[in-house]
């Protein structure tokens, strides 16, 4: 009697399942969004307010992830330091962190009874409710996602490739501009790519720490949840641009790692 | 937001999936302000009702309207202003015995309030237009914000403030939050210098954090709570017991001790011989 194999079908039958729940919402959102018309009153909305607020503060943040976060990539992925393994958990920790936690965090440091904050509002500088909060909180939680990319990417550099180099006369800097650089550089944009996303959906810890202003705070998923509650299709469209540029993202970031891996 | 209705769905169901059994659950909608008065009121109400379970969903009225007009399950809605019920009302969600004339069971009045140290020394209402304080208040939508500028409309119309007073206190704004309780807790927490909630809001929790300036007669809004069952919810009785509670003596007194305003003329403690020699 052949053995009915019941196994094959049920694990079809479960991707299937795993495949429909992951499309469907984002389907049905966009579905929403055709049968609503309401792109005709975009232009009035306060949507493009919040798209030009997302792009400028993204950019402010992939800069100072690009300032800041190469030189500690690299002294992560080439140089020994104190406490550099705790280091390593400090950059890791936002990635897995809730973004609630983080804006929770940021105030405590940086609100005007904080830490830093306290000594920076003597300075005249207070920086919750501002635009610059915005990116703090955009960076806290999305350079690490650079950060980590940029560490891989220095430690996967032939040393043999840098070694030579030196021995042509390249030293510090010429040899990082000409040589690591280039050669990693592909990855490095990913790393980007993935932080511009992260950075672009930030939600939690932006709500929590900059609040919500038309103009100056409420980025472009800070306006989805303003939105909600009294236009749900200017919301709905929102989110559908939202979704153009994550799948903008994903698709960068697809390109330059096949590329990076038809070249290696 | 589209996620979170889902999730909310999820788990409503998942609870109303297990509530066949011996318990009973009622799923109570209600604002955001009334959130420390209605976990009292619901403690009350299950101690009168054995194996009872009140679950709440407190949050933004405008959210909560949101929510139940996409389907989320609820047995009854107490929204902080008409408007937001008519919204309920408007999508059919509402039973028909409650749709017509929803109850007002409690009224609330506005006030300012600004951190204990109050940073930027704001004494009355006049300091509210000062340039450079950071004012929160609650976003388009919510309740307290239609209260807030109503507020502002009568203070503009005053000779003793005018038109120029309303823009440079809506210019001090830093940030419109999602509900009145943020509101509160961005002040409480000193980082906005004043904020606009409902009296109710000065809750024990902020209450040394924070300095409440009233809001004089003439300019004060008094919201008005209207509360109803909703339409297609899976406890219609039950939904009807709670609001006859709400609107009970009991009900009413603790709301009273949570500075809401009691729509009933409740027996006053000094007056009752019982009262005064109680230990």
């Amino acid at each position: 009697m052949p053995r009915w194999n019941w196994i094959a079908p049920l694990t079809t039958l479960a991707a299937v399942l795993a495949g429909a729940f992951l499309t469907l919402p984002i389907a049905a959102l966009i579905a929403r969004a055709i049968t609503n018309r309401a792109w005709e009153k975009l232009p009035d909305s306060p949507i493009p307010n919040a798209i030009m607020l997302s792009a400028v503060t993204t950019t402010a943040t992939l800069a100072l992830a690009l300032a800041f976060g190469t030189p500690l990539a690299f002294a992560l992925a080439r140089r020994r330091f104190p406490l550099k393994r705790l280091v390593n958990v400090a950059v890791e920790l936002p990635i897995v962190l809730p973004p609630a936690v983080a804006g929770l965090a940021l105030l405590i440091a940086f609100g005007r009874r904080g830490a830093i904050g306290a000594a920076l509002d003597d300075l005249g500088i207070t920086l919750p409710f501002t635009t610059a909060a915005v990116v703090l909180a955009q960076t806290f939680v999305a350079a690490p996602f650079y950060i980590r990319a940029a560490q891989v990417a220095f430690a996967s550099v032939p040393r043999e490739i840098e070694d030579a180099a030196r021995v042509d006369g390249a030293d510090g800097a010429a040899l990082f501009w000409y040589v690591t650089l280039p050669l990693s550089g592909r990855a490095l944009s990913a790393g980007l790519v993935q932080c511009w996303a992260r950075a672009l959906g930030e939600f939690g810890a932006t709500i929590l720490f900059a609040g919500s202003l038309q103009g100056r705070t409420q980025t472009m998923p800070l306006l989805i949840y303003n939105l909600i509650e009294r236009d749900i299709d200017a919301a709905i469209w929102t989110g559908v641009l939202l979704i153009g540029l994550a799948l903008a993202a994903l698709l960068i970031a697809g390109a330059l790692r096949r590329e990076g891996e038809r070249e290696g | 937001m589209k996620l979170r209705i889902l999730l909310i769905v999820l788990l409503l169901s998942l609870v109303s999936s297990v509530r066949a059994q011996d318990s009973r659950t009622l799923i109570v909608f209600a604002a955001a302000s009334l959130t420390d008065a209605f976990e009292e009121v619901g403690a009350a109400f299950e101690a009168e009702n054995p194996g009872v379970d009140v679950l709440f969903n407190f949050a933004g009225s405008s959210d909560l309207a949101a929510q139940l007009v996409e389907g989320v399950p609820a047995d009854v809605f107490a929204s902080a202003n008409a408007r937001q019920m008519n919204v309920a009302i408007d999508a059919g969600v509402i039973a028909a015995d409650f749709a017509a004339e929803p109850p007002i069971f409690v009224r609330n009045r506005l006030v300012v309030i600004v951190p204990a140290d109050n940073p930027a020394r704001i004494e009355t209402l006049n300091d509210l237009a000062n340039t450079g304080i950071k004012l929160v208040i609650a976003a388009e939508g919510v309740p307290v914000r239609d209260y807030t500028e109503t507020m502002l409309d009568a203070l503009a119309a005053d000779a003793d403030y005018d038109a120029a007073y309303r823009n440079a206190v809506l210019a001090n704004v830093v940030s419109e939050e999602a509900n009145v309780r943020q509101v509160a807790a961005k002040v409480a927490l000193g980082e906005a210098d004043a904020g606009i909630v409902y009296a109710s809001d000065v809750t024990p929790d902020i209450a040394d954090d924070v300095i409440a300036i009233a809001v004089p007669d003439a300019y004060n809004v008094i919201a008005a709570y209207p509360i109803a069952a909703v339409s297609d919810g899976a406890e219609p009785a039950l939904a009807r017991d709670f609001i006859d509670f709400v609107l009970s003596d009991v009900g009413q007194t603790l709301l009273a001790d949570w500075n809401f305003v009691p729509v009933i003329e409740l027996p006053s403690p000094e007056a009752t011989p019982e009262a005064t020699t109680a230990p």
